[in-house]
Protein backbone atom coordinates (compact mmCIF):
# COMPACT_ATOMS: atom_id res chain seq x y z
CA UNK A 1 0.00 0.00 0.00
CA UNK A 2 0.97 3.42 -0.84
CA UNK A 3 2.23 5.28 2.43
CA UNK A 4 2.30 8.55 0.77
CA UNK A 5 -1.13 9.14 -0.02
CA UNK A 6 -2.20 5.96 1.88
CA UNK A 7 -4.77 4.95 -0.89
CA UNK A 8 -4.32 1.45 -1.24
CA UNK A 9 -2.14 1.68 -4.65
CA UNK A 10 1.45 1.48 -4.83
CA UNK A 11 3.57 4.10 -5.07
CA UNK A 12 4.40 3.62 -8.72
CA UNK A 13 0.67 5.10 -9.23
CA UNK A 14 1.90 8.45 -8.22
CA UNK A 15 3.64 10.35 -11.31
CA UNK A 16 5.51 13.18 -11.85
CA UNK A 17 6.35 14.73 -15.31
CA UNK A 18 6.61 17.34 -17.39
CA UNK A 19 4.27 17.83 -20.74
CA UNK A 20 5.01 15.85 -23.60
CA UNK A 21 7.33 13.48 -21.25
CA UNK A 22 6.35 10.17 -20.67
CA UNK A 23 5.03 9.51 -16.84
CA UNK A 24 7.33 7.16 -14.56
CA UNK A 25 7.07 5.76 -11.20
CA UNK A 26 7.61 8.28 -8.04
CA UNK A 27 10.98 6.99 -7.05
CA UNK A 28 10.42 7.50 -2.79
CA UNK A 29 9.85 3.58 -1.67
CA UNK A 30 8.50 1.61 1.57
CA UNK A 31 10.94 1.68 4.30
CA UNK A 32 8.70 -0.20 6.69
CA UNK A 33 8.91 -3.70 7.03
CA UNK A 34 6.56 -6.50 5.19
CA UNK A 35 6.18 -10.43 5.40
CA UNK A 36 6.87 -10.61 9.16
CA UNK A 37 5.51 -14.03 10.31
CA UNK A 38 2.04 -13.36 11.46
CA UNK A 39 1.51 -14.13 15.09
CA UNK A 40 -1.44 -15.43 16.08
CA UNK A 41 -1.29 -15.16 20.09
CA UNK A 42 -3.87 -12.48 21.80
CA UNK A 43 -1.81 -9.40 22.69
CA UNK A 44 -2.04 -8.74 26.93
CA UNK A 45 0.63 -5.86 26.58
CA UNK A 46 2.70 -7.27 29.16
CA UNK A 47 5.72 -6.52 26.52
CA UNK A 48 7.65 -3.28 26.87
CA UNK A 49 6.68 0.01 26.49
CA UNK A 50 8.69 2.15 24.13
CA UNK A 51 8.50 5.68 24.56
CA UNK A 52 8.81 7.71 21.61
CA UNK A 53 6.63 11.28 21.55
CA UNK A 54 6.68 11.52 17.74
CA UNK A 55 4.39 13.58 16.01
CA UNK A 56 2.93 11.91 13.65
CA UNK A 57 3.43 13.51 10.45
CA UNK A 58 7.23 14.39 11.11
CA UNK A 59 8.53 12.66 8.14
CA UNK A 60 6.01 15.18 5.99
CA UNK A 61 7.04 17.87 8.00
CA UNK A 62 11.18 17.69 7.84
CA UNK A 63 10.75 17.09 3.97
CA UNK A 64 9.00 20.29 3.96
CA UNK A 65 11.30 22.37 6.44
CA UNK A 66 13.96 20.92 4.01
CA UNK A 67 11.59 22.61 0.78
CA UNK A 68 11.89 25.69 2.76
CA UNK A 69 15.20 25.87 2.64
CA UNK A 70 16.07 25.57 -0.36
CA UNK A 71 13.30 28.27 -1.45
CA UNK A 72 14.56 30.68 1.11
CA UNK A 73 18.38 30.38 0.10
CA UNK A 74 17.32 30.46 -3.54
CA UNK A 75 14.98 33.16 -2.67
CA UNK A 76 11.59 31.24 -3.92
CA UNK A 77 8.76 32.88 -3.14
CA UNK A 78 6.31 29.45 -2.60
CA UNK A 79 2.50 29.55 -2.22
CA UNK A 80 0.67 26.10 -1.98
CA UNK A 81 -3.01 27.35 -3.50
CA UNK A 82 -5.71 25.04 -2.59
CA UNK A 83 -9.46 25.21 -3.21
CA UNK A 84 -12.15 22.86 -4.09
CA UNK A 85 -12.62 21.63 -7.46
CA UNK A 86 -13.33 24.43 -10.10
CA UNK A 87 -12.77 27.31 -8.15
CA UNK A 88 -10.63 28.83 -10.81
CA UNK A 89 -7.19 28.21 -9.33
CA UNK A 90 -5.58 26.96 -13.07
CA UNK A 91 -7.62 30.45 -15.06
CA UNK A 92 -6.06 32.41 -11.81
CA UNK A 93 -2.46 30.80 -12.73
CA UNK A 94 -2.24 31.43 -16.01
CA UNK A 95 -3.91 35.13 -16.21
CA UNK A 96 -0.91 36.30 -13.17
CA UNK A 97 1.76 34.55 -15.09
CA UNK A 98 0.82 36.40 -18.25
CA UNK A 99 0.62 39.30 -16.13
CA UNK A 100 4.06 39.02 -14.63
CA UNK A 101 6.06 38.05 -17.27
CA UNK A 102 8.09 40.82 -17.83
CA UNK A 103 8.26 41.34 -14.00
CA UNK A 104 9.52 37.95 -12.47
CA UNK A 105 9.92 34.39 -13.18
CA UNK A 106 7.10 31.69 -12.66
CA UNK A 107 6.88 28.67 -12.36
CA UNK A 108 4.07 25.97 -11.20
CA UNK A 109 4.11 22.37 -10.13
CA UNK A 110 0.22 21.08 -10.74
CA UNK A 111 -1.34 18.71 -8.93
CA UNK A 112 -4.33 16.52 -9.69
CA UNK A 113 -5.17 13.02 -9.27
CA UNK A 114 -5.12 12.55 -13.53
CA UNK A 115 -4.45 14.10 -16.49
CA UNK A 116 -1.75 16.13 -17.55
CA UNK A 117 -4.62 19.08 -18.42
CA UNK A 118 -3.99 21.51 -16.35
CA UNK A 119 0.27 21.65 -16.78
CA UNK A 120 -0.44 21.17 -20.49
CA UNK A 121 -2.55 24.84 -19.81
CA UNK A 122 0.50 26.34 -17.97
CA UNK A 123 2.69 25.00 -20.58
CA UNK A 124 1.44 27.08 -23.37
CA UNK A 125 2.18 30.24 -20.51
CA UNK A 126 5.92 29.77 -20.94
CA UNK A 127 6.23 28.93 -17.59
CA UNK A 128 7.97 25.81 -15.87
CA UNK A 129 5.75 23.41 -14.98
CA UNK A 130 5.78 19.92 -13.66
CA UNK A 131 2.54 17.71 -13.40
CA UNK A 132 1.78 15.36 -10.42
CA UNK A 133 -0.60 12.76 -10.47
CA UNK A 134 -1.19 11.49 -7.02
CA UNK A 135 -3.68 8.40 -8.55
CA UNK A 136 -6.48 8.03 -6.35
CA UNK A 137 -4.75 10.06 -3.15
CA UNK A 138 -6.28 13.39 -2.20
CA UNK A 139 -3.38 15.59 -1.65
CA UNK A 140 0.08 16.43 -2.44
CA UNK A 141 2.98 15.78 0.57
CA UNK A 142 6.10 17.14 0.72
CA UNK A 143 8.34 14.28 -0.67
CA UNK A 144 6.02 14.77 -4.30
CA UNK A 145 7.05 18.97 -3.96
CA UNK A 146 10.74 18.04 -3.34
CA UNK A 147 10.63 15.71 -6.75
CA UNK A 148 8.79 18.08 -8.23
CA UNK A 149 11.03 20.64 -7.64
CA UNK A 150 14.15 18.49 -9.08
CA UNK A 151 12.93 18.65 -11.93
CA UNK A 152 11.92 22.08 -12.49
CA UNK A 153 15.68 24.02 -12.23
CA UNK A 154 13.90 26.79 -10.78
CA UNK A 155 15.63 30.22 -11.39
CA UNK A 156 17.04 32.19 -7.86
CA UNK A 157 14.38 34.96 -7.12
CA UNK A 158 11.08 33.92 -9.00
CA UNK A 159 7.65 32.35 -7.41
CA UNK A 160 6.33 28.78 -7.50
CA UNK A 161 3.21 28.01 -7.10
CA UNK A 162 1.67 24.53 -5.95
CA UNK A 163 -2.05 23.98 -7.26
CA UNK A 164 -2.71 21.22 -5.14
CA UNK A 165 -5.50 18.77 -5.17
CA UNK A 166 -8.64 20.18 -5.34
CA UNK A 167 -10.07 19.23 -2.03
CA UNK A 168 -10.60 21.41 0.95
CA UNK A 169 -9.50 18.86 3.76
CA UNK A 170 -6.67 16.87 3.20
CA UNK A 171 -4.39 19.46 2.25
CA UNK A 172 -5.01 21.69 4.99
CA UNK A 173 -2.65 19.06 7.30
CA UNK A 174 0.38 18.56 4.84
CA UNK A 175 3.07 21.34 4.66
CA UNK A 176 5.26 21.27 1.75
CA UNK A 177 7.31 23.89 2.76
CA UNK A 178 5.23 26.68 1.10
CA UNK A 179 5.48 30.65 2.36
CA UNK A 180 1.65 30.90 2.53
CA UNK A 181 -1.30 28.67 1.92
CA UNK A 182 -3.66 30.54 -0.22
CA UNK A 183 -7.38 29.42 -0.61
CA UNK A 184 -9.41 29.91 -3.37
CA UNK A 185 -13.04 30.32 -2.85
CA UNK A 186 -15.57 31.13 -6.01
CA UNK A 187 -19.13 32.95 -5.60
CA UNK A 188 -20.57 29.86 -6.79
CA UNK A 189 -20.15 27.95 -3.95
CA UNK A 190 -21.58 28.52 -0.79
CA UNK A 191 -20.61 31.74 1.19
CA UNK A 192 -20.84 29.28 3.86
CA UNK A 193 -17.45 27.20 2.66
CA UNK A 194 -15.47 29.14 5.89
CA UNK A 195 -17.32 27.33 8.43
CA UNK A 196 -18.22 23.80 6.27
CA UNK A 197 -14.27 23.29 6.22
CA UNK A 198 -12.47 25.48 8.85
CA UNK A 199 -9.00 23.75 8.89
CA UNK A 200 -8.07 25.23 5.53
CA UNK A 201 -9.49 28.42 6.60
CA UNK A 202 -7.51 28.75 9.96
CA UNK A 203 -4.19 27.54 8.08
CA UNK A 204 -4.51 29.83 5.50
CA UNK A 205 -2.95 33.65 5.54
CA UNK A 206 -4.89 34.99 2.24
CA UNK A 207 -8.23 34.01 0.87
CA UNK A 208 -9.18 35.05 -3.07
CA UNK A 209 -12.57 35.57 -3.91
CA UNK A 210 -12.90 34.40 -7.36
CA UNK A 211 -15.37 34.64 -10.00
CA UNK A 212 -17.00 37.79 -8.73
CA UNK A 213 -18.39 38.74 -12.06
CA UNK A 214 -20.85 36.24 -11.58
CA UNK A 215 -22.28 38.09 -8.09
CA UNK A 216 -25.31 39.52 -10.13
CA UNK A 217 -26.69 36.00 -10.84
CA UNK A 218 -25.69 33.46 -7.96
CA UNK A 219 -26.91 33.99 -4.00
CA UNK A 220 -23.65 34.60 -2.59
CA UNK A 221 -22.99 36.90 0.12
CA UNK A 222 -19.24 38.07 0.30
CA UNK A 223 -19.28 40.08 3.49
CA UNK A 224 -20.73 36.76 5.09
CA UNK A 225 -18.18 34.96 3.75
CA UNK A 226 -15.65 37.17 4.85
CA UNK A 227 -17.35 37.19 8.60
CA UNK A 228 -16.95 33.17 8.70
CA UNK A 229 -13.36 33.00 7.47
CA UNK A 230 -12.49 35.54 10.18
CA UNK A 231 -14.24 33.89 12.70
CA UNK A 232 -12.14 30.57 11.86
CA UNK A 233 -8.93 33.14 11.47
CA UNK A 234 -9.34 36.88 12.40
CA UNK A 235 -5.57 37.09 10.65
CA UNK A 236 -6.85 36.03 7.28
CA UNK A 237 -6.44 38.69 4.02
CA UNK A 238 -8.81 38.53 1.63
CA UNK A 239 -8.49 39.49 -2.52
CA UNK A 240 -11.75 39.83 -4.52
CA UNK A 241 -11.15 39.02 -8.15
CA UNK A 242 -12.51 37.71 -11.14
CA UNK A 243 -9.73 35.70 -13.07
CA UNK A 244 -11.33 35.38 -16.85
CA UNK A 245 -12.71 39.13 -16.59
CA UNK A 246 -9.48 40.73 -15.01
CA UNK A 247 -11.10 43.16 -11.91
CA UNK A 248 -9.05 42.61 -9.06
CA UNK A 249 -5.70 41.11 -10.67
CA UNK A 250 -3.97 43.71 -9.99
CA UNK A 251 -4.63 43.79 -6.42
CA UNK A 252 -3.55 40.22 -6.49
CA UNK A 253 -0.38 40.51 -8.51
CA UNK A 254 0.90 43.79 -6.19
CA UNK A 255 0.03 41.45 -3.12
CA UNK A 256 2.57 38.89 -4.87
CA UNK A 257 5.61 41.31 -5.53
CA UNK A 258 4.96 43.33 -2.31
CA UNK A 259 5.45 39.94 -0.62
CA UNK A 260 8.34 38.84 -2.98
CA UNK A 261 10.34 42.30 -2.15
CA UNK A 262 11.79 42.22 -5.91
CA UNK A 263 9.97 44.71 -7.86
CA UNK B 1 -9.84 10.53 3.52
CA UNK B 2 -6.63 11.74 4.79
CA UNK B 3 -6.53 9.17 7.74
CA UNK B 4 -5.32 6.30 6.09
CA UNK B 5 -2.22 8.59 6.04
CA UNK B 6 -1.97 9.39 8.79
CA UNK B 7 -2.55 5.69 10.33
CA UNK B 8 0.38 4.59 7.64
CA UNK B 9 2.57 7.20 9.70
CA UNK B 10 1.87 5.99 12.60
CA UNK B 11 2.35 2.54 11.56
CA UNK B 12 5.85 3.30 9.48
CA UNK B 13 7.21 5.18 12.32
CA UNK B 14 6.48 2.44 15.15
CA UNK B 15 7.76 -0.23 13.18
CA UNK B 16 10.86 1.25 12.80
CA UNK B 17 11.15 1.88 15.87
CA UNK B 18 9.91 -1.73 17.15
CA UNK B 19 12.68 -2.88 14.62
CA UNK B 20 15.06 -1.05 16.42
CA UNK B 21 14.23 -2.88 19.76
CA UNK B 22 14.29 -6.35 18.29
CA UNK B 23 10.76 -6.71 18.57
CA UNK B 24 8.55 -9.21 17.02
CA UNK B 25 5.62 -7.94 17.69
CA UNK B 26 3.73 -4.52 18.47
CA UNK B 27 1.12 -4.86 21.10
CA UNK B 28 -0.62 -1.48 21.00
CA UNK B 29 -0.07 1.84 20.61
CA UNK B 30 -0.73 5.03 22.39
CA UNK B 31 -1.66 8.35 20.42
CA UNK B 32 -3.02 11.45 21.65
CA UNK B 33 -5.09 13.51 19.04
CA UNK B 34 -6.77 16.74 19.76
CA UNK B 35 -10.16 17.44 19.30
CA UNK B 36 -9.12 20.48 17.10
CA UNK B 37 -6.60 18.58 14.80
CA UNK B 38 -8.62 17.69 11.69
CA UNK B 39 -8.70 14.20 12.18
CA UNK B 40 -11.94 11.72 12.55
CA UNK B 41 -11.22 8.93 15.23
CA UNK B 42 -13.76 6.30 14.08
CA UNK B 43 -12.25 6.52 10.19
CA UNK B 44 -8.61 6.62 11.89
CA UNK B 45 -9.32 3.37 13.85
CA UNK B 46 -10.73 1.72 10.89
CA UNK B 47 -7.46 3.06 8.51
CA UNK B 48 -5.12 1.50 11.65
CA UNK B 49 -6.46 -1.63 10.90
CA UNK B 50 -5.92 -1.97 8.12
CA UNK B 51 -2.22 -0.39 7.66
CA UNK B 52 -1.35 -2.65 10.33
CA UNK B 53 -1.71 -5.78 7.98
CA UNK B 54 1.57 -7.61 6.75
CA UNK B 55 3.68 -5.92 9.58
CA UNK B 56 4.77 -6.48 12.82
CA UNK B 57 1.62 -4.63 14.36
CA UNK B 58 -0.96 -6.50 12.52
CA UNK B 59 -3.39 -6.63 15.00
CA UNK B 60 -1.88 -4.22 17.50
CA UNK B 61 -4.49 -2.56 19.32
CA UNK B 62 -4.93 1.17 19.38
CA UNK B 63 -5.53 3.52 22.28
CA UNK B 64 -6.13 7.47 21.87
CA UNK B 65 -5.69 9.96 24.62
CA UNK B 66 -8.38 12.62 23.90
CA UNK B 67 -7.09 16.02 23.95
CA UNK B 68 -9.99 18.81 24.65
CA UNK B 69 -8.90 21.79 22.64
CA UNK B 70 -8.83 24.83 24.71
CA UNK B 71 -8.24 28.51 23.94
CA UNK B 72 -7.18 31.67 25.36
CA UNK B 73 -9.14 34.73 24.56
CA UNK B 74 -6.91 37.25 23.80
CA UNK B 75 -9.43 40.18 24.56
CA UNK B 76 -10.64 39.47 28.38
CA UNK B 77 -7.93 37.49 29.71
CA UNK B 78 -9.91 34.08 30.35
CA UNK B 79 -9.19 30.71 29.33
CA UNK B 80 -11.91 28.46 28.05
CA UNK B 81 -12.42 25.24 26.38
CA UNK B 82 -13.50 25.62 22.67
CA UNK B 83 -15.36 23.15 20.55
CA UNK B 84 -14.91 24.10 17.04
CA UNK B 85 -12.90 26.77 14.84
CA UNK B 86 -15.04 29.10 14.58
CA UNK B 87 -16.65 29.40 18.42
CA UNK B 88 -16.61 32.72 19.86
CA UNK B 89 -15.24 33.05 23.41
CA UNK B 90 -18.21 32.51 25.68
CA UNK B 91 -17.49 35.45 27.97
CA UNK B 92 -16.85 37.94 25.98
CA UNK B 93 -18.07 36.80 22.45
CA UNK B 94 -14.78 37.45 20.57
CA UNK B 95 -12.92 35.34 17.74
CA UNK B 96 -9.55 37.29 19.36
CA UNK B 97 -7.82 33.86 20.92
CA UNK B 98 -4.65 31.90 20.74
CA UNK B 99 -5.48 28.14 20.88
CA UNK B 100 -3.34 26.65 24.10
CA UNK B 101 -4.90 22.74 22.82
CA UNK B 102 -6.30 21.00 20.95
CA UNK B 103 -3.90 20.17 17.51
CA UNK B 104 -2.06 17.22 18.73
CA UNK B 105 -1.29 14.30 16.69
CA UNK B 106 1.62 12.26 18.28
CA UNK B 107 2.67 9.12 18.89
CA UNK B 108 3.28 8.55 22.60
CA UNK B 109 4.36 5.23 23.26
CA UNK B 110 3.84 1.87 21.91
CA UNK B 111 3.73 -1.60 23.40
CA UNK B 112 5.91 -4.89 22.03
CA UNK B 113 7.18 -7.98 23.07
Amino acid sequence: MCDTCGCGQPNEAVTIRKPGEDGHSHPHHHEHEHSQPHDHSHSHDHGREIVVETDILSKNNLIAERNRGYFEAKNIFTLNLVSSPGSGKTTILEKTISSLKNQITCAVIEGDQQTMNDANRIDATGAAVVQVNTGTGCHLDSDMINQGVKKLDLENDSILFIENVGNLVCPALFDLGEAHKVVIISVTEGDDKPHKYPTMFSVSDLCIINKTDLLPYVDFDIEKCKEYARQVNPNIEFIELSATKGDGMEKWTNWLLSKTSLN
Amino acid sequence: MHEMTIAMNIVDIVCKQANDENAHKINSVNLEIGTLSGIMIDSLEFCFEAACKNTIADGAGLNINIIKAEAFCQTCNNNFSIESDFSPCPICDNFNYKLLKGKELSIKSFNID
